[in-house]
């Protein structure tokens, strides 16, 4: 089965879905405009997936911020907030895992997920915001930032079924 | 499609004998658009007030950038020599704000009479 949606939302912003289920695995792919905001349709369709799937509550809520971050990261630094650009999402449901990729058409994540130091912070040699890719990588299982402005940068993020934890 | 805005409200309760703390009340969504609602209300605050409860009980929606706000907030608040206790939090959400560290500036609490209560501890 194939099938190919689109949803207009308004100020003539289109959200497309593609949902390919010839074969377990199933894919979905979801494109949303960069609009802030917009990241918690993709939030919610994820969640939707890991709830089939059968993932736990506490799993679907940390993949939930996972993909909301990933999102504003791919439109604030990947799409430059072009709101004629989009943010691909692009769902892989594996028999025992979860795969996100957010793909943009920027040069890649502004460096890796540092630790924040919240001392810093309070005192102000550290800038408040910064947080979005340590929280990423700190509530997956895999995460990986692939830079290609040619063919779309992506975040990419899995989530195990089997999650032994930390 | 609009995020669904902030909505800030401002309370003062009576924790035991002793003087009111204020309830700062979130509700909707807290992102990189709640600047205004977040900061400037806080900043509208009686430069007297000591002790502030942020109350996330009706919070739908929060980011890193809302998480940053708060850290802003908490700047301001160590400055003007105030204590934030933080309570309504999801159990996601404490998970966050200990990953973060924002534990070691305030303390979580699962409501408001146990949030009221430490104030008083």
């Amino acid at each position: 089965m194939r099938r190919h949606d689109g949803a207009r939302l308004g100020e003539d912003f289109l959200v497309e879905t593609d949902i390919t289920m010839d074969n377990n695995p199933g894919t979905i792919e979801l494109h949303i405009p960069s609009r802030l905001g917009y990241e918690k349709i993709a939030m919610n369709t994820a969640a939707s997936a890991a709830r089939i799937m059968g993932f736990t509550d506490e799993r679907i809520e940390d993949l939930k911020t996972a993909v909301a971050e990933a999102c504003i990261n791919a439109m604030e630094h990947g799409n430059k907030l072009d709101e004629s650009l989009s943010v691909g999402l692009v769902l892989s449901m594996n028999a025992d895992s979860l795969e996100v990729k957010v793909v943009d058409t920027g040069a890649g994540a502004p460096g890796h997920g540092i630790t924040p130091d919240i001392d810093k912070k309070m005192h102000e040699e550290e800038k408040a915001r910064g947080m979005g890719m340590f929280l990423i990588q700190a509530l997956v299982d895999e995460a990986e930032w692939v830079s290609s402005p040619r063919t779309g940068s992506y975040a990419r993020m899995v989530i195990h079924l089997h999650h032994t934890g930390e | 499609m609009q995020e669904k805005s902030t909505q800030v409200k401002l309370d003062e309760v009576q924790c035991g004998p002793g003087a009111f703390i204020t309830v700062m009340r979130f509700a909707g969504d807290i992102t990189s658009a709640s600047e205004t609602a977040v900061l400037e209300t806080y900043k509208g605050l009686p430069e007297d007030t000591r002790r502030i409860l942020l109350d996330f009980s009706k919070v739908e929606y929060l980011n890193s950038s809302g998480i940053a706000l708060i850290i802003q907030m908490m700047i301001a608040a160590g400055k003007r020599g105030q204590t934030i206790k933080t309570f309504g939090l999801t159990p996601h959400f404490q998970k966050v704000f200990t990953m973060v560290g924002i534990t070691k500036y305030t303390s979580l609490h699962p409501d408001e009479q146990t949030a009221c209560a430490a104030f008083t501890a």
